[in-house]
């Protein structure tokens, strides 16, 4: 009973592929692919209309205020609502912009952000599209985000645009460098880039007791921290979003856009935050496993969906306690933190793997990490006393 | 279906770098650049190399490509100035693509059907690395090392 359920989504795309029985196998090839896009971006768009009113539901409580409460029962339509405003909102278009690369920008950065959802094992034999380098793809689909965010900046024309740009390009290649080595250690101790993989040794418990996701050990769990900020960073989220500070530089390589296309500039936004949290659900927290052997009853893609929704409600709670850093703060924390502990996560995760992967293992390669980290903390400490700002470039 | 996806790529390819030799606009030129990139990407896809293909991408788009687009933004002002026909460029052009000619044409192994090779995994690109190919991978980690403390020490205020 449960098996079938679990296999619920599966066996539902094979009965549909089954009215196709006899027809050349590219023409199916093309089918079942097509039946993943629509899924996919069912699901997702669906999820970022919620995710959209129930982040300013979440932020209303942190804030002690009310939120959308108009729109159907508790305000729940209000998605739809914002969706008809920006569909029937003026597109403006700059006199002096770049007309075709202006208008490129937010396709290029929708696709690149859909495109990354491809890879994510949802659940049990549920991978939409099997890449053998599925980890790098992601990456590699990630990296164009950035020629995509250069092309609003400098199509829009404006200073405030391509300022806007510049940091965001900024702080996302300082901050991939941690993203992709932070996914080494994991790469190394499951020796495969195949998201299926890497979730499938992350099976079974220790003890009978503790799952073994790798979040559990001390290099996993360390490498886990490191890669969700540097996600935080990526999705341009609170208290790293500094491409779009309103106060400073009016929303960045966003300013010039309206209606719609800024509407798809959001979308892409959250569609990559979900991107990213999914990766680091596979990396990290075992994927669709469930977290006990006694709540394996429940489908796998239920226990990949909920760990989603815990670390998006993350996300928003961050957003919601946390002000916005400085970017020289940024960058500075990049290169003088992140950095040297995402390469001490690869050392414990070596030293993890030759001390046996017990006990033993996990005991060494905490003291690799806590070294590294008081260390990093004792020279980094400035001693320097908080002081009036002193601007150096603004006078 | 393999031969029309190679006629599409093909076309898409030579159309981008055409654009990119071309067109009047630097930064569209270099943006075209990054479209070629994108085409040749697909043509290691094609051919089953996955790795190299998303290698290609990663460090082509996601590296060059943008290390490109600073480099006219943050160096030149006159980015829509009509410079005239470049006649060094096109003799230049003209002699690499004689050399890359006459060696297509010299080389005797591409009239043979190549023997059917086992998919390229990444697992074996990362063995021939680790293994056979250590030494090169050391020094290429070793000058790159070097490569990211000299651009430190180059943007390093100087202390009065």
């Amino acid at each position: 009973m449960s098996r079938s359920i679990d296999q619920f989504f599966v066996s539902a795309k094979q009965w549909l592929l089954s009215w196709l029985a006899g027809s050349p196998s590219w023409i199916i090839q093309v089918v079942s692919s097509l039946i993943n896009i629509f899924a996919l971006l069912a699901v997702f768009l669906s999820l970022f209309a919620l995710m959209s009113v129930l982040e300013r539901k979440i932020l209303a409580r942190i804030q002690n205020r009310y939120g959308p409460n108009r729109v159907g029962p508790f305000g729940l339509f209000q998605p739809i609502a914002d969706g008809i405003k920006m569909l029937i909102k003026e597109d403006i278009v700059p006199v002096r912009a770049d007309k075709i690369v202006h208008f490129l920008a937010p396709v290029l950065i929708a696709a690149a952000a859909i495109l990354a959802l491809g890879i994510i094992p949802y659940g049990r034999n549920m991978t939409p599209f099997t890449i053998d380098g599925g980890i790098l793809f992601l990456f590699a689909v990630g990296s164009t985000t950035e020629l995509a965010v250069f092309m609003a900046g400098w199509g829009s024309n404006n200073k405030f645009s391509m300022l806007g740009a510049m940091r965001a390009i900024a702080q996302m290649i300082s901050y991939e460098l941690p993203l992709i080595i932070t996914v080494l250690p994991v790469v190394m101790v499951v020796s495969s880039l195949t998201p299926d993989r890497i979730v499938a040794a992350q099976a079974g418990y220790t003890f009978g007791l503790v799952p073994r996701w790798f979040v559990f050990t001390p290099w996993g769990a360390a490498a886990f921290v490191l890669f969700f900020v540097s996600g935080l960073v990526e999705s341009n989220r609170t208290p790293f979003d500094v491409p779009e500070g309103e106060s400073e530089i009016v929303a960045g390589h966003m300013t010039e856009y309206s209606g719609f296309k800024y509407a798809i500039f959001f979308m892409a936004e959250y569609i990559g935050m979900f991107a990213i949290s999914g990766l680091s659900i596979t990396l990290f927290l075992g994927g669709w496993h469930a977290p006990a052997r006694m709540l394996e009853f429940l489908p796998s893609y239920v226990w990949f969906f909920a760990k989603l929704s815990v670390l998006l409600f993350v996300y928003i709670w961050i957003r919601g306690t946390l002000p916005r850093t400085r970017i020289d703060q940024i960058m500075n924390f990049a290169w003088k933190f992140m950095l040297p502990m995402a390469f001490t996560c690869i050392i414990a995760a070596a030293v993890w793997h030759y001390a046996g992967r017990g006990l033993r293992g996990w005991l060494w390669s905490l003291v690799v990490i806590a070294t590294v980290y008081t260390g990093l903390s004792m020279l980094l400490d400035t001693r320097r006393k908080f002081a009036p700002r002193v601007y150096r470039f603004a006078e | 279906m393999n031969s029309a996806a190679f006629i599409i790529i093909a076309i898409v390819t030579l159309a981008a770098a055409l654009g990119a030799a071309t067109l009047r606009k630097l930064m569209h030129a270099a943006l075209f650049f990054a479209v070629a990139f994108v085409g040749i990407a697909a043509f290691f896809f094609l051919l089953g190399a996955e790795f190299v293909g998303l290698a290609l991408v990663f460090i082509y788009i996601g590296a060059v490509a943008v290390l490109i687009v600073f480099t006219i933004l943050l160096t030149r002002r006159d980015v829509d100035e009509d410079r005239g026909f470049n006649w060094g460029g096109a003799i230049i052009a003209v002699a690499v693509f004689g050399a890359l000619a006459w060696s297509v044409l010299k080389t005797q192994s591409l009239a043979i059907t190549a023997p059917h090779m086992a998919a390229l995994t990444v697992k074996r690109i990362g063995e021939a690395l680790m293994t056979t190919y250590v030494w090169p991978l050391q020094c290429v980690g070793l000058l790159l090392t070097a490569a990211l403390i000299g651009a430190l020490i180059l943007v390093t205020e100087e202390k009065q």
